[in-house]
């Protein structure tokens, strides 16, 4: 690749523009619409039906689980036809209420049918999964910033934060957006969108430091553009092979791994961008020069 | 960076030809294996059962202030302490009015290290109850302390039990862990009904024998109980004949005489000695086996049973006598336990996630490393063999810990060969630049290992931070993802900063006079 000379920097003030309006339009989305939580965090059973029987519809299915006594129902296909995912809130006291409602389900539907998987989560564990999702994700950002500031100075630590807080904010606004469930595994996605943005981040804030070593003169508006297209070809080329894999596991993976693999490809392009166009500018705004690094540059 | 010396050329190849071979060890079938370890599949991969129970302690922290408060009354009665309005408040404190000359003598009692009514835990220095004095009115709560040992004596017992009951079924490698102070996690592998272990282990399994009384209404010792069958209620003296703590053994049975399926039981001497007094006493009474508070069945006694040997009929099937022997043979829990938390996988399903897990490894795994090969030709090539090195190397770890490969998991593996590269790319990238202004190629590439190697380092450690927070927080197959996650970013940078680095080296060394090399 022949060596970029993009002027990414005179499109800051535009995309850091962009930016906050995704950033607005996330929060505005988590605060009034909310997010679709799972059965890990909300609560409620959730169960996975294969059927070997053409008969069986997804209306008669919702039509025979009306029929019992198990509150709001919502049945939905799931990745093959003959799968369906069923899911409902209310938590029966009777311990065996999912055999039941596998009798019920062959009275009305004949016994062509079986369950795949069975997730029943009390009130009180999803509560508690939920609280330790946000835990967990508040401690990776705290964790990341501590990193960045011992490693660098606090002017690329707040960068860094910023660019990470954009990335998850938008994600998640997109989850909410398009009405994505948020289960475990999409913590899990969160994080490693938190420890993948940061590295590209990282990345770049290394080539900063080192050409504020370098160059004296230049100031950091320049030399942040400098930076970038030094570590275009890198950026790009690992974008695309983290992509590579992570759509293999979105078309392939199977239903499962379906909505992790999501929140992780629009992670990776926001954390993509967001290095360039959030944690970069950040370094202008706080005016980080070639003094900034030099207190205590003894290494 | 680009000199490696003979012995670390060694190392670097033993350890990677170690992995390796740990790594494929997995995928032979020979029962003679040298190295007898494997990956575990996760329940998401293999099909299984997972459970979280949770015990209810109310019952336990009434019946321990009970027994608290008939002590203290005893001690006062014995002690010719003067007492009123004694009460249990809220099933949580002990409440009751001493005359002033006493006040202080009583505070001392509670406040003494050696007392046996409020035990004293030197290992937290805290007493089992905590004193509340207003004026002459005591009052006594469990300390924070208190309900903690109650609570954890309470789930031992109750871990011992559900063992036992779980070990009786008969699952394939069952694992029962402690969760807290009031959890229990069991997981069964193979299982995807757990119908018949949760029935199981939703009874407390409590067995008396009573006799029935011919009162019509309720007196000071008796109280009113269900019949198991629904066939109406009977009035159940409160007196405790026997429990199930006597019971030796229980075994289901077909009675030969009236074809009916039977639960036999055996009693321990104790038991037997009290069983043939009751009986032999109460000849013509309808003796009550009661379980959690319902009566299974009530036979007429017609004779004395001396022998400890004695048989339980009450309509059962031949499976439901085989869980009710089970549930006595192995005794009643300390408290009853909710499910909390139930997932279960069918093996199935199972199946198809290994399927199509591997099948996106497999597929990420080639558009990756054909890639790299068309950008960077040889020296993608040399990248491409430390990413295989770098798979092979991070199976052999797991395998080595016996680590336990959740869908998560290998969702891990694909994404470790997505940011994998990133290393090598870095590196790469960074030699090309240095090759601009450094002609010699030895230096150039020398260079770009060194510069290149602080933004690799710190580039992997994010990622390492959200792994390592993930592994702490996260449960089950988020575990799962955090361990290959984590590992994957050791295999990686010793596949980049050794084997890359190694072949890279040879490389450059052998064709150092070549004009362009990267």
């Amino acid at each position: 690749m022949a060596k970029s000379n993009i002027s990414f920097n005179k499109f800051y003030k535009l995309f850091n523009l962009f930016s906050i309006l995704l950033v607005f339009i996330s929060i505005l989305l988590l605060l009034f619409k909310g997010l679709n939580y799972g059965v890990d965090f909300k609560g409620g059973t959730l169960i996975e039906l294969r059927s070997t029987d053409k008969q069986i519809t997804i209306s008669k299915l919702r039509e025979s689980l009306l029929n019992m006594d198990i509150g709001d129902v919502s049945v939905k296909q799931f990745g093959n036809k003959d799968d369906y995912l069923i899911k409902f809130e209310k938590k029966s006291k009777n311990a065996n209420f999912i055999s039941e409602i596998k009798n019920d389900l062959s009275k009305y539907l004949g016994s062509g049918f079986n369950f795949r998987r069975v997730e029943d989560v009390g009130p009180k564990v999803s509560a508690e999964l939920l609280k330790s999702g946000i835990i967990a994700i508040g401690l990776s950002l705290a964790a990341m910033l501590f990193y960045i500031w011992i490693r660098f100075e606090w002017q690329f630590s707040l960068g860094a934060i910023f660019a990470l807080l954009h990335d998850v904010l938008i994600t998640l606004g997109v989850f909410s957006m398009f009405n994505l469930e948020i289960n475990l595994s999409i913590i899990a996605a969160i994080l490693t969108i938190v420890g993948y943005s940061m590295n590209d981040t990282v990345v770049i804030f290394d080539r900063v430091r080192e050409n504020l070593r370098k160059f004296s003169d230049i100031k950091i508006f320049e030399l942040t553009n400098i930076s970038i297209n030094e570590t275009l070809s890198r950026t790009i080329i690992t974008s695309i092979t983290t992509l590579l894999a992570l759509m293999s596991i979105y078309f392939f993976g199977g239903e499962v791994l379906k909505g992790f693999s999501l929140a992780m490809i629009l992670g990776v392009i926001f954390g993509t961008y967001s290095s360039i166009y959030i944690a970069n500018p950040i370094l202008v705004f706080f005016k980080v020069s070639q003094k900034t690094i030099l207190k205590d540059d003894k290494d | 960076m680009l000199y490696f010396s003979k012995t670390r050329i060694f190392l670097i190849s033993l350890f990677t030809i170690l992995f390796t071979i740990l790594a494929i060890s997995n995928f032979t079938k020979f029962e003679d294996n040298i190295i007898n370890k494997k990956i575990n599949l996760g329940l998401d991969l293999q099909g299984g059962s997972y459970l979280l129970l949770e015990i209810d302690n109310k019952p336990v922290i009434l019946q321990k202030l009970q027994i608290t408060a008939t002590q203290i009354k005893k001690y006062f009665r014995n002690n010719k302490i003067f007492f009123k309005n004694f009460s249990i408040i809220d099933d949580q404190s002990i409440s009751f009015e001493v005359n002033s000359i006493d006040n202080e003598k009583i505070k001392n009692l509670f406040e003494d290290k050696n007392n046996i009514i409020n035990p004293y835990y030197s290992q937290y220095r805290a007493h089992q109850l905590e004193l509340d004095i207003s004026e002459n009115n005591f009052r006594l709560n469990f300390s924070k302390y208190g309900l903690i040992e109650i609570k954890n004596s309470s789930l031992n017992q109750a871990l011992e039990i559900v063992r036992r009951r779980i070990d009786e079924v008969g699952t394939n490698e069952p694992n029962v862990l402690k969760r807290g102070n009031d959890r229990i996690l069991v997981e069964l592998p193979g299982l995807d009904d757990p119908m018949r272990v949760k029935k199981l282990l939703g009874k407390t399994a409590n067995l008396s024998f009573r006799f029935l009384t011919n009162d019509s209404e309720i007196t000071f010792g008796t109280e009113r109980l269900l019949f198991e069958d629904g066939s109406g209620d009977s009035l159940v003296s409160k007196r405790i004949i026997l429990s199930g703590d006597n019971l030796l053994d229980a075994q289901p049975k077909m009675d030969n005489q009236t074809n009916e399926t039977i639960v036999s039981f055996t009693l321990d001497r104790v038991g037997a000695k009290r069983f043939g007094k009751a009986t032999s006493r109460g000849i013509g009474k309808r003796l009550g086996i009661i379980l959690d508070g319902k009566i299974i069945s009530a036979p007429v006694v017609r004779d004395a049973i001396l022998g400890g040997n004695g048989q339980i009929s009450g309509n059962f099937t031949f499976q439901s006598a085989t869980d009710f022997a089970l549930l006595l043979r192995s005794g009643a829990l300390p408290a009853p336990l909710n499910i909390i938390e139930e997932r279960s996988v069918g093996p199935d399903l199972g199946q198809d996630s290994i399927n199509s897990g591997v099948f996106a490894l497999i597929i990420g795994f080639f558009l990756v490393i054909i890639f790299m090969f068309f950008k960077y030709r040889i020296f993608g090539l040399i990248g491409n063999i430390s990413l295989i090195l770098n798979l092979l190397l991070l199976v052999g770890i797991l395998t080595l810990f016996e680590a336990t490969l959740t869908l998560p998991g290998i969702a891990g593996i694909i994404l470790t060969v997505g940011m994998a590269v990133d290393a090598n790319v870095l590196i790469f990238e960074r030699i090309k630049e240095e090759t601009e202004t450094e002609k010699n190629q030895i230096i150039a590439f020398d260079n770009g290992y060194q510069k290149s190697k602080t933004a690799v380092l710190d580039a992997n450690i994010t990622t390492l931070i959200a792994a390592i927070i993930l592994f702490f927080m996260g449960s089950g197959p988020i575990k799962g993802f955090s361990i290959t996650l984590g590992i994957g970013i050791f295999t990686t940078l010793f596949s980049v900063f050794f084997i890359a680095r190694l072949l890279t080296a040879l490389y450059v060394i052998k064709n150092k006079n070549k004009e362009k090399l990267i």
